[in-house]
């Protein structure tokens, strides 16, 4: 039997029972690491406390080294994977808008739901300026919709564009976050 | 009540975020999300309020189609993400009311601040098509070239403003 278990055709009700399960746990893990702390979250920005690249680059390394091996074994099919599309212009322009808004509300979408959560009253805030703003976005969305397929590609990865293997790919990821994790501990104690 | 415990280790932390990742690729075969949710959210009150507009749009319309706005994936996950965090957070003895701001910051200010920030990230993460979670977590986990651009580009953005803002935050 091979993963992922519960693909398109899964039925509704046991789709969302995962959707339920997954989301404590990704709620618990982000909670555990501090990032529902604006103040702790901005620090990777100060220099002072770089939570964030440790837990992202881990998370990353964990799940996608994880994807590589369960697939070199045959246990799961990387074809039924959904990868985000890559739409260049648009993901560009809203990676740097996104960035702006991040660094004012030290919160981003995931976190400013654990923070609202465990009480703090400014990820409520950074929570309903988020359905504000998508209820602008949507609302408008007919004049940026053009621009939002500009410099589509599709589903494009990394050792597609670079044309080297995926393990080659990886284990570059790989030299990498540990290179920035060896910078991370040496920037925290130099700010200490 | 005793005082509240210590947040993990991030390298232990950030390990067990990215087995809960595996875990949705192995069990659904996609990723977690975030700002998903909230457009799925403003799709279903747009949609209950005035359909028509909600069908018009371009960003609402996908999320009235089968099973509706309501039975969104990403919003029944976030919901989960926010009992996590909540049960996590009692545990350690973390709950607790407070509006997080830097010193020299007022609380007005604050509020404005994370609501604005809020709106911009929205925009974002709509245009991007995904944020931190989507984007950066996930397509970055898989490898998506617009993923990768994204969390580089997220964050030099807020690396390159952060002076501005040192006021607010320190």
């Amino acid at each position: 039997m091979s993963a992922p278990l519960w693909g398109e055709q899964a039925p509704l009700a046991a789709s969302l029972a995962v959707a339920l399960a997954i989301g404590i746990g990704f709620g618990a893990a982000l909670e555990r690491a501090g990032l529902g702390s604006a103040r702790h979250l901005v620090g990777q920005f100060y220099g002072r406390d770089l939570r964030v690249l440790k837990v992202m680059f881990s998370a990353l390394l964990v799940a996608m080294l994880g994807v590589f091996w369960l697939s070199r074994a045959g246990l799961l099919d990387v074809q039924a994977l959904y990868v985000p599309p890559t739409f260049l212009v648009p993901q560009a322009t809203g990676a740097l808008l996104f960035g702006a808004g991040l660094i004012a509300a030290g919160l981003c979408p995931g976190t400013a739901c654990v923070a609202a959560a465990t009480g703090r009253l400014d990820g409520l805030a950074v929570v309903l300026g988020l359905l504000a703003g998508m209820f602008g976005m949507g609302l408008a969305a007919s004049r940026w919709e053009a621009f939002a397929q500009r410099g589509a590609h599709g589903v494009w990865t990394l050792p597609q564009w670079l044309d080297l293997p995926y393990g080659v790919v990886l284990a570059g990821i790989v030299a990498l976050a540990l290179l920035a994790f060896a910078a991370a501990e040496w920037i925290e104690r130099r700010a200490a | 009540m005793s005082a509240p415990r210590p947040y993990s280790d991030p390298y232990l932390a950030g390990v067990g975020l990215g087995l809960v990742l595996l875990a949705a690729f192995v069990l659904v075969g996609r990723g977690v999300g975030a700002s998903g949710a909230f457009a799925s959210t403003a799709a279903g009150v747009v949609a209950a309020v005035a359909p028509a507009r909600a069908a018009a749009s371009p960003l609402f319309a996908p999320y009235l189609a089968d099973p509706g706005p309501w039975g969104e994936w990403l919003s029944v996950e976030l919901l989960g993400a926010a009992f996590g965090a909540a049960g996590s957070a009692v545990l350690a003895r973390r709950w607790r009311v407070e509006l997080e701001r830097g010193a020299r910051l007022g609380r007005a200010a604050r509020v404005l601040l994370a609501f604005a920030g809020g709106m911009l990230m929205a925009a974002g993460a709509a245009l991007a098509r995904g944020c931190t979670s989507g984007q950066a977590l996930t397509g970055g986990a898989l490898l998506s070239v617009g993923s990768w651009l994204f969390l580089v580009l997220a964050f030099a953005s807020a690396y390159a403003l952060a002076p501005l803002l040192r006021r607010v935050w320190t």
